[in-house]
């Protein structure tokens, strides 16, 4: 009788479910709360991976005699389980904003990670069997279980092109069936029927797709949830993306009239508008325009209306400034520009979908804003644009895109954002014309968080372009809800310094700082109890700027690409502080993100010592411990392992535009170099080939990282106006030897201990699982205090400290 | 055995519905007296007799849903149903006692909620005048005030952007709904020497509290208070 062939194509397209799943759930996080929370769901994928591996590690005698049945029945589960945890997770009533009040949020946030790692406890335990069961065939098992993951790490990202997130998890349910009735087929099971069941199922799955029967309950208090809740509003158009699902609403009853911060003396009431929400955050609006500048004048009485009464060179008088307008959106800030008759405009917008909107469905809303001569429309990303040279302006605005509820209350303290790093700053005024200015309207909060940090990161821009006194060119006008900060490539002169004069004062808007202010200017219309803005833009412009931003209670150091967490204002020290004094309003100035990184982390640890160690250590496996120096090695490879991985994600993000592209490509070129290494060290055996394999992996890892960290940066800047499929297969290059190198020391180490201690197998993998958990979570939270740079370097010691350990466990 | 059995169910009833039979006025009157030691240590100047009497008086856990009327005396905001928020007593007391009202007066309210702040408000003043957007939040609150017996409270679910033309001016105005802007018709419907004061934040997070003063001249003046007595500096080196 020939000897069983192992269920290949079920095995792909099982594993390409699964990544499709992990990337699709970043999508979903997006739209359910307001982050993507990768760093989670990737923590719950390992959680559901280690606790499969030890699952069958104590089961594996007893699951033997019914491999096929279990199989199978594993696979049905995942496709049960992939929409029926989300929608189960969507019942938990976990609300961010009310984490630090209320302790029952961290139960509720343990709930969602368990539930989230659930389908990838089923597809481990399918994938895990088949590896086992078919050892002598593991290099191909575990061929098909890579090749399905890229497949769909990126058929994910095409998917979600023309498919919302919601009935995408439906889709892969379907998948996740068809792929049990392939390896009903493929397994040749006694009961062909199965085959049948399971494909009519997935049929089933396939109509309730269509019927987009699994519905998505984004938070009540995110922004498009709040606009629904108005009497006489209705969603008119949805779009779906990889990049985000966009809302279009309008409001029957009552007018949106959206004019951020609009000065208490304007009269003016904006023309009607619609508001685009993109994942339910925003708006950005959508104004009524039919070529009439008269009821734009709302858009005068911004802080955002500054540098258009500052630029004052005669040729700007003539011929209008030009603009460029980076994070356009729905067309705000280029209606602005046309209200103050720019020359021309260039509008950057990185979503499509938004273009197509307001360019053909809404065009004659919009008065065909984006078809107009002096407006041209790039769809593309704001740093990439800039960095690809495209001109130089008079003024470069970067649009207010965000929420005010949003930021003020630290919802994107770990989001990424390249748009506000002091390189970001110098590549924008790089492509200022003589005399012109970089705009930047934040919202304003208090005390002063956004507005000090962003002033401290155009300081050392000034400072890293080589500008001896950038108090000369700056100025800051705070409004009582915006701040506006002009950075200027030349210094004021005395007329553009009356012109800022004369804006603050016929609107009431105070000036934070400009240059020669005397401090009495600094707190007249809009009274604070300390000229804060005033005070923190002296002090940072002065010789004490470092001991000031130590001393403040905010994390205000400039973002810059190795750490560009802008929105993290979060200090322990603060923390502390404002958390005793909740009682008393306290709570309103702490960041929730920060806390909630912490607590992941430590649900994560929790939940791995329970389902992945402790169940070992409960079975007769805890007569079989490994050695020190082994469990070290495993617990090094795994943390290092996933500090690479979660660094370069988020360093990629810079270069492919966007989180779900650098999950989507790096996780997919990870699995591949990877399970290229390990095939690569399989063909090696014996115990001297093993240390001198892995040491060399590790050394040429080492070299490669420094480099990387040496000319990642200029690389990103002179390639990131590339068109995307080139920047993935660039993406997919640079990962290539370092993914080759990382996927060397775990099957060696396995090879190494299944001579030396086969017992204790079943631990090694524990180990390694228990610090992937951990691991994903801990490197964004080293991220975000130390940067990139040193994540990866931690990475390159652990895998150091493994090569002095693998020598101790012969 | 049996005994245990119900003993300890009676444990977990009572755990499941605390509320039941408890002495509100008590939790109240605590947690009033939580407010002023709050204010008072942020170095707010304590509120004006008439507003502790208010909050003292207007029960709380009325306007809270059924399941949270446990939580309603904690100095904290609580959810009430379509993404809205209670403010945080603390914040209710110090917008009150921001506007400066009297018993005679007429006041304002955009963003009617769960009722709360204009029943505070109703303590004090002659009338109040409420406005939501929210249909189901506006008929509950009007529901609700009625059935309390603020009498003196009027509920209209409209477009608060224009204030409410027939009763203006107003002596006070309080914006609790989140808006990009000061909506013009509102400065307008203020009385000379009134206030309008609008908190500024997320749902659960008011941050900061904005005081609008209408001048005898008729120009307007702006004040931005952090309710918590939080200093962002150190204290040096």
């Amino acid at each position: 009788m020939a000897a069983p062939r192992p269920p290949f194509f079920a095995i792909g397209l099982l594993s390409g479910c699964l990544l499709a799943y992990e990337i699709a759930l970043t999508r979903l996080f997006s739209m359910v709360l307001w982050h993507h929370f990768a760093y989670m769901i990737i923590s719950a994928a390992m959680l559901g991976y280690g606790a499969s591996g030890t699952a069958l590690a104590l089961l594996r005698e007893r699951i033997a005699p019914c491999f096929n049945a279990t199989f199978l029945a594993t696979a049905a589960m995942l496709a049960l389980a992939m929409p029926l945890s989300f929608l189960l997770a969507q019942q938990v009533p976990f609300n961010p904003l009310e984490l630090l009040w209320d302790t029952s949020q961290l139960p509720k946030l343990l709930t969602i990670y368990l539930l989230v790692a659930l389908p990838f406890f089923f597809g481990g335990a399918s994938i895990g069997l088949a590896l086992w069961r078919f050892g002598m065939q593991a290099g191909r098992v575990y061929a098909a279980d890579i090749f399905g993951a890229g497949a769909g790490s990126l058929g994910v990202v095409a998917a979600l092109f023309f498919m919302s997130p919601g009935d995408l998890l439906t889709i892969l349910a379907a998948l996740a069936l068809f792929a049990a009735a392939i390896a009903a087929i493929e397994l040749k099971v006694q009961r062909p029927w199965l085959a049948k069941l399971f494909s009519g199922l997935a049929l089933l799955a396939v109509v309730a797709a269509h019927a987009g029967w699994l519905k998505i309950h984004p938070s009540p208090y995110k922004d498009l949830s709040q606009t629904l809740n108005i009497s006489g509003t209705r969603m008119i158009e949805e779009r779906t993306g990889p990049l985000g699902q966009v809302a279009v609403v309008e409001s029957i009853r009552i007018p949106f009239r959206y004019a951020p911060g609009m000065s208490l003396n304007a009269l003016d009431e904006p023309p009607p508008q619609l508001e685009m929400f993109v994942d339910g955050n925003g708006p950005t609006v959508l104004t009524r325009f039919d070529g009439n500048l008269a009821p734009l004048a709302y858009l005068g009485q911004l802080t955002s209306a500054l540098p258009y009464h500052v630029l004052e060179s005669p040729a700007i008088r003539l011929h209008g400034p030009r603009v460029l307008v980076l994070g356009a959106g729905a067309g705000a800030d280029v209606l602005q520009a046309l209200y103050y008759r720019a020359g021309r405009v260039d509008a950057v917008e990185l979503d499509r979908n938004i273009i197509d909107l307001v360019r053909n469905r809404f065009s004659d809303f919009s008065g065909n804003l984006y078809k107009r001569p002096d407006v041209r429309v790039h769809e593309g990303e704001a740093r990439g644009f800039a960095s690809a040279g495209a001109g130089q302006y008079d003024l470069i605005q970067v649009a207010l895109l965000d929420s005010f509820g949003v930021a003020s209350a630290g919802l994107y303290g770990l989001s990424e954002s390249y748009l506000y790093t002091v390189e970001a700053l110098q590549t924008y005024l790089g492509h200022l014309a003589p005399d012109g200015m970089l705009s930047i309207t934040r919202w304003l909060t208090l005390p002063p968080r956004d507005s000090l940090k962003l002033l401290a990161t155009a300081i050392a821009a000034l400072e890293e372009s080589g500008v001896p006194d950038p108090a000369r060119r700056l100025a800051m006008m705070r409004g009582w809800k915006t701040v506006t900060l002009l950075v200027k490539n030349s210094d004021f002169s005395p007329g553009e310094i009356a012109a800022i004069r004369e804006f603050s004062r016929t609107r009431s808007f105070d000036p934070a700082y400009y240059p020669g202010m005397p401090p009495e200017e600094a707190n007249r219309y809009n009274l604070l109890a300390r000229p804060y803005f005033y005070e923190g833009a002296v002090a940072l412009l002065g010789p004490e700027r470092q001991d000031f931003i130590d001393r403040y209670k905010f994390h205000i150091e400039p973002a810059t690409d190795d750490r560009p967490y802008f929105f993290r204002y979060f200090k322990w020290d603060a923390a502390v502080e404002l958390f005793s004094l909740r009682q008393q309003g306290g709570m309103a100035l702490l960041d929730w993100s920060y806390p909630l990184l912490v607590a992941t982390l430590i649900q994560a640890v929790l939940a791995s010592i329970l389902l992945i160690l402790t169940p070992l250590a409960a079975s007769r496996a805890r007569e079989t411990l490994p050695p020190a120096s082994a469990a070290l090695y495993f617990l090094a490879i795994g943390f290092a392992f996933m500090f690479m991985e979660i660094a370069f994600i988020q360093k990629f993000i810079l270069f492919l535009s966007h989180p779900l592209y650098a999950l989507a490509v790096v996780l997919c070129a990870f699995l591949i170099f990877a399970a290229l290494g390990s095939w690569l060290a399989g063909r090696k055996q014996g115990r001297a080939t093993g240390v001198r394999s892995v040491t060399t992996a590790i050394a040429v890892l080492g070299m490669v990282a420094l480099l990387y960290l040496a000319l990642l940066p200029d690389l990103f800047d002179a390639l990131i106006h590339l068109p995307d499929p080139a920047k993935i297969g660039i993406s997919a290059a640079l990962i290539a030897l370092p993914g080759i190198c990382m996927g060397i020391p775990f099957p060696t180490g396995m090879a190494r201990l299944a001579c030396t201690l086969p017992d204790a197998i079943p631990w090694a993998w524990a180990i390694n699982g228990f610090a992937s958990v951990a691991g994903a979570v801990l490197a964004s939270l080293l991220a975000v205090h130390l940067g990139f740079t040193a994540v990866i370097l931690l990475a390159v010691v652990l895998y150091g400290g493994a090569c002095v350990a693998i020598r101790g466990f012969a | 055995m049996n005994r245990y059995f119900i003993l300890g169910t009676l444990l977990c009833f009572c755990c499941a519905f605390p509320s039941y039979g408890e002495d509100y006025s008590a939790k109240r009157h605590k947690m009033v007296e939580e407010v002023l030691a709050d204010l008072a240590a942020n170095g707010n100047p304590a509120p004006g007799p008439d507003v502790v009497q208010a909050m003292e008086k207007v029960e709380r856990h009325r306007f809270v849903p059924d399941w949270l009327t446990r939580f309603a005396y904690i100095n904290r905001p609580l959810p009430i149903g379509h993404g809205q928020t209670i403010s945080q007593p603390v914040i209710v007391a110090l917008m009150t006692d921001l506007i400066k009202v009297k018993a005679g007066d007429k006041v304002l309210e955009i963003g009617t909620g769960s009722g709360y702040q204009a029943a505070v408000l109703a303590e004090i003043v002659k009338s109040v005048y409420s406005m939501e957007i929210i249909e189901p939040l506006g008929k509950e609150a009007a529901e609700r005030l009625a059935a309390l017996g603020y009498g003196n409270v009027q509920v209209k679910m409209e477009d608060g952007y224009y204030g409410w033309p027939a009763e203006a001016p107003f002596d006070a105005i309080v914006v609790t709904a989140a808006a990009s802007h000061v909506p013009p018709p509102l400065i307008a419907q203020l009385k000379p020497g009134g206030r309008m004061v609008i908190p500024l934040g997320a749902q659960f997070m008011t941050q900061f509290l904005m005081l609008v003063e209408k001048h005898a001249d008729g120009t307007v003046s702006s004040r931005q208070i952090i309710p918590v007595g939080f200093v962002p500096l150190t204290g040096g080196h």
